[in-house]
């Protein structure tokens, strides 16, 4: 009986984005993600500036020394202590101990290491190093060849977090598409994808992977086997994605701004790319970024078995896979440090994809949370809303 | 329903045709095949085969045939004497070999999914029930990191533990003094100590993410009107919750539970190379690492098959569940 | 002190929602009576509050909604119940067993898996001390007396398996095994065709001469509303503007709202060339109320520089409470 009007751009209708990022921004959490993950990157794309040395730098005589502590003394400004070492007369194993005579001086910019940054600019500086370029200087200890952890785990990192995006991406196009075909079309095509969908996620993951491995030659580079992996992880990975796509696709059709496009005469395509995706691209972006954590667990797993990259290429998994033996592990702990670094880079992927996701959905349609199941802001207005964000191309 | 569940017969045979030959691809895909290792292994013994040799091998395997010959040559072994070939690393029938570890795979992954079951339905019921609660955040940050933690990691630091401050070695199923021993109850009791540290690896992060799932499906129920007018008849809140959202937040669950099926073969590959369990995986493992094709494609046969299996049984676990699939299946 | 026969005392009630962005202020002081055995209809538009109302009263508000104070009295045969601070076990017994509701979607307020049956035996027996069986021969008692045709067989129906009015009647069969004194519907009809609905107005009132009920009908529906109400109540923004009998409130309405309301509803026997006329401007958004009189900003008698600063109080005039400024300076 009441006249409905349509929802113009006050105070309760702001633009989805802003709506988005408020959204957002109140996820405590996914902020905390953000404030990880941003530095971690910039760590990453840089490395080579960040890490000590380079990830082939080796000192054999020192081989699993302990982490050092940066001290600050007057006397020698920032140092770090050097060890004396001993093998042990019945395992020959060698010994560590701090020695506090020995100074190492340590200074930031100092030279070390050549490399080109970004691949084109040569430099030898290092935010961080010892001053005496060859001197001992493992702040996280130092692996079975006496290499640097730290500047491994560092070099190791630009693989491992963007193996996640590239196959994110790959799974991007593969999800997008089979799922949005699956999705406009419905019927027998559905059925069929569905199906195949259910079996590929139903088959546990890792020997699928595994098995999948075994089909790659033995003697491709660390080029094209860093791709050849990222195709299997995404291949299992899009399944996900595709559901999705899907998901969202059938409930839009029936959504009244297609029906009304549909009826104005505008032809297929556009209605899928000018009118559907726009209006959960958001929510797309949300899953991505939460298949991403996974992917990166996947690529650990797999060269942690010896399955996927091999060295010399460095990973976090490839680093993991010298602490394969309890008894090593026992021995130099700090070799475990490559999965803690694992381990805190996919649980502020999780809580910044949570966020993401929470957000793409200002208006809480899926009601998952009650904070957000606001009942003044009904299906009419997030309709009314969405048609105005989908016309402006937002 | 009987036409329903006819067609779903046909339905899975015809998927189980198409798996055999994905895996029949997927056997013949690395380059090379049985001879040509048999040659290369020969060789590294420092024996050389001569042509005729060779070729008569080739006969012998039939690898000239002709591709559909030698597959269905096979599939037929497989289905008429369950032979699914031989792995030429461990010079033994694939059967034998996964046959051999089946039953403690299945032990562990059913004890493991028990834990899982066990902790996670609670703990999701009450961080959907009281979301946002000082509870809800403790448990949805433990369950975060759960499921960030790799297994092997999990695995290494449990072992570093028991290895550095038990001196016990956690790997293995028996201590040393058992290995060999006869079946008696201090062996027994000898296995269950060194069972728990493998359940407990493998269940937590199918308990981290089981917890979300149970909380993401409860949420997604718990505010729906049948809710209010169960609250409206007077009903105790706990019951009311049991009975009416909860019911409901498990469809989705009973949907994927035939998944766990092919879980039971090799959903504990990692932690079981990591502490060296004589399950599947393991096994799986060294064939990949071998490129032992038959044992590999052996496996992906049996976990599809197990998969469709499996979801077979999500059908019907969730025809029983919920009266409106049972209806369906009934029109259809 | 109220009357004798008053069954339900509603006063200076306040339901809120502790939004991140603010407090949205659903109920904002509502007084209102039910007396026993009538028919009271609120109205109003989307969002003015209703529906949050009618859930206040058996305190079925989720959060982040709470009430935030007043009173809601129950007068029952043993004597007065306040509800508002009555603890759960004293509120579970009158949930259904006092007071029934029956809500707007029949398919998402009955459990789909649950037989329709099992959810009437349910209820029957968490008031009454009975046993199954014959709790069971209620429920098909009830069926058959809400009119649902071979009650048992329907008992063991699922309801997906039922059409759209069957259900709500199967909702109301359900809503009344426990013979409650007021039966609260909350847009009972709004999700049923227009020939099912006038059944189900018929059923209603069938039931209430039967039971004796008291009725306290949610809608936005002006024409159900005129159809079955005693007395009537029309909100806005949260607040009672215009409270009467409903043939008074509907031929003469006093609140600007109430004829701006009924202006731009389409009667039939009036002359066709009259238009209908939508209310002027838009419901203001949720956190940004206006201050003095609500409807101030979309009123046609708007008194500047009284209206927008003193708020309205609701106020006996002549036959009925109206809450607007303009009846106070009549004073």
């Amino acid at each position: 009986m009441f006249l409905r009007r349509p929802a113009t751009r006050e105070v309760g209708t702001l633009p989805q984005w802003r709506l988005m990022w408020r959204q957002f921004r109140r996820h405590r959490l996914a902020m905390a993600g953000a404030a990880i993950l941003i530095p971690v990157y910039f760590v990453a794309i840089f490395a080579e500036f960040f890490a000590p040395m380079s990830s082939s730098t080796a000192n054999t005589s020192m081989t699993y020394a302990p982490p050092q502590v940066v001290q600050f003394s007057g006397e020698h400004g920032l140092h770090v202590n050097g060890y004396t070492t001993e093998r042990d007369p019945n395992t020959y194993e060698q010994r560590y101990t701090e020695d506090p005579t020995q100074v190492i001086k340590v200074g930031l910019f100092v030279h070390g290491d050549e490399y080109k940054l970004l691949g084109v600019i040569p430099s030898d500086i290092h935010l961080i190093g010892p001053v005496v370029k060859g001197e001992p200087f493992f702040l996280l200890g130092s692996d079975q060849n006496g290499r640097d952890l730290l500047s491994r785990l560092i070099h190791g990192a630009r693989v491992s977090l963007s193996i996640g995006l590239v196959g994110v991406l790959a799974s991007f196009l593969l999800g997008m598409l089979i799922g949005g075909v699956s999705g406009y079309f419905g019927g027998g095509v559905d059925n069929v994808v569905q199906r195949i969908i259910e079996f590929l996620m139903a088959i546990p993951t890792l020997p699928l992977w595994m098995a999948l491995s075994a089909t790659l030659p033995t003697d491709w580079g660390p080029l094209t086997r860093y791709f050849a992996i990222t195709v299997l992880l995404s291949l299992i990975g899009w399944t996900g994605l595709a559901r999705d796509v899907r998901g969202r696709f059938l409930s839009l059709r029936e959504e009244d701004f297609v029906t009304a496009a549909r009826l104005d005469g505008v032809g297929r395509l556009s209605i899928i790319f000018r009118h559907m995706i726009p209006s959960f691209a958001s929510h797309i972006i949300a899953s991505l970024s939460l298949a991403i954590p996974a992917m990166i667990l996947g690529e650990t797993s797999l060269s942690f078995l010896g399955l996927g990259l091999q060295a010399p290429a460095v990973s976090w998994g490839v680093l993991l896979e010298g602490a394969q033996n309890v008894r090593v592990v026992a021995n130099a702990p700090w070799l475990l440090a490559p999965g803690v670094a694992v381990v805190i880079v996919v649980v502020a992927m999780n809580f910044f994809g949570d966020g993401l996701r929470d957000a793409a959905d200002p208006y809480g349609s899926a009601s998952r949370s009650r904070r957000r199941k606001s009942f003044w802001r009904g299906r009419a207005a997030r309709r009314a809303s969405a048609t105005i964000n989908t016309a402006t191309g937002r | 329903m009987l036409g329903y569940f006819g067609r779903r017969l046909v339905y899975v045979v015809v998927t189980l045709w198409a798996i055999s030959i994905v895996t029949f691809v997927i056997i013949n895909l690395p380059p090379g095949d049985y001879v040509s290792t048999v040659i290369a292994n020969a060789q590294a013994g420092g024996v050389s085969l001569t042509p005729a040799e060779i070729t008569n091998l080739r006969l012998r395997y039939g690898l000239d045939d002709p591709i559909f010959v030698q597959y269905w040559r096979w599939i037929s072994a497989i289905v008429l004497h369950g032979d699914f070939g031989q792995s030429f690393a461990w010079n033994q029938p694939v059967s034998t070999l996964i046959g051999e570890r089946v039953l403690l795979s299945a032990i562990l992954s059913l004890s493991s999914l028990l834990m899982v079951w066990a902790i996670a339905f609670p703990i999701g019921i009450y961080s959907a029930v009281k979301q946002y609660s000082w509870g809800d955040y403790g448990f949805s940050f433990l369950g975060f990191i759960g499921m960030a933690i790799p297994e092997f990691m999990l695995a290494l630091i449990l072992m570093y533990i028991g290895f550095r401050y038990f001196g016990a070695s956690v790997g293995g199923l028996f201590s040393p003094e058992f290995q060999d021993a006869a079946w008696n109850l201090g062996k027994v009791l000898d296995l269950a100590g060194h069972l728990w540290v493998p359940i407990v690896v493998i269940g937590v992060s199918g308990t981290a993410g089981m917890i979300r799932v149970t909380r993401a499906n409860l949420l997604d129920e718990l505010y729906r009107p049948y809710v209010h007018t169960a609250r409206a008849k007077g009903l105790p809140e706990w019951k009311l919750v049991l009975k009416y959202p909860v019911r409901m937040s498990l469809s989705p669950f009973f949907s994927t539970v035939g998944w766990l099926l092919p879980g039971l073969i090799g959903g504990e590959t990692i932690v079981s190379v990591v502490m060296s369990l004589p399950t599947g995986g393991p096994l799986l493992l060294s064939g990949v690492m071998n490129q032992d094709m038959y044992l590999v494609g052996s496996f992906i046969m049996i976990l599809s098959v197990l998969t469709v299996l499996g979801t077979v049984v999500s059908d019907l676990a969730l025809a029983w569940w919920d009266p409106r699939i049972r209806k369906r299946y009934k029109r259809e | 002190m109220p009357a004798d026969d008053v069954l339900l005392e509603i006063e200076d009630l306040r339901t809120h929602f502790l939004m991140d962005d603010g407090v949205v202020c659903a109920v904002d002081g509502v007084d209102l009576r039910v007396r026993k055995g009538e028919t009271l209809a609120i109205v109003g538009e989307s969002g003015c509050g209703k529906s949050v109302m009618a859930r206040s009263i058996l305190r079925l508000v989720d959060p982040p909604g709470q009430i935030e104070g007043g009173t809601i009295t129950l007068h029952r045969d043993s004597g007065p119940v306040e509800l508002v601070g009555a603890d759960t076990k004293l509120l579970r017994q009158i949930r259904w067993n006092d007071i029934a509701m029956v809500f707007q979607e029949p398919m998402a307020s009955l459990s789909l898996v649950h037989t329709i049956g099992s959810q009437i035996v349910e209820a029957v027996r968490l008031h009454e001390n009975i046993g199954k069986a014959a709790a069971r021969k209620r429920a098909i008692e009830m069926l058959d007396r809400v009119g649902i045709p071979m009650p048992a067989r329907r008992v063991d129906a699922y309801p997906f398996e039922l059409s759209g009015g069957m259900r709500q009647r199967a909702m109301i069969a359900m809503a009344l095994a426990c013979k409650p004194s007021l039966l609260i519907a909350d847009e009972p009809t709004t999700a049923l065709d227009v020939t099912t609905q006038a059944q189900i107005l018929e059923l209603l009132r069938d039931l209430q001469d039967e039971f004796g009920m008291a009725i306290m009908l949610i809608t936005h529906d002006l024409g159900v509303a005129a159809q079955v109400a005693d007395s009537m109540a029309v909100m806005y923004l949260g607040r009672v503007v215009e409270y009467g009998s409903a043939e008074q409130v509907l031929a003469t309405p006093r609140h600007p709202y109430a004829q701006a309301l009924l202006r731009s509803m389409p009667r039939l026997g009036r002359a066709r060339q009259r238009r209908l006329t939508a209310i002027k401007g838009m419901v203001p958004p949720p956190y940004a109320r206006p201050d003095g009189c609500f409807f101030h900003p979309r009123c046609e008698h708007v008194v500047e520089g009284r209206c927008d600063r003193v708020s309205p109080r609701l106020l006996q005039v002549a036959d009925r409470q109206v809450s607007c400024l303009l009846y106070e300076e009549d004073k």
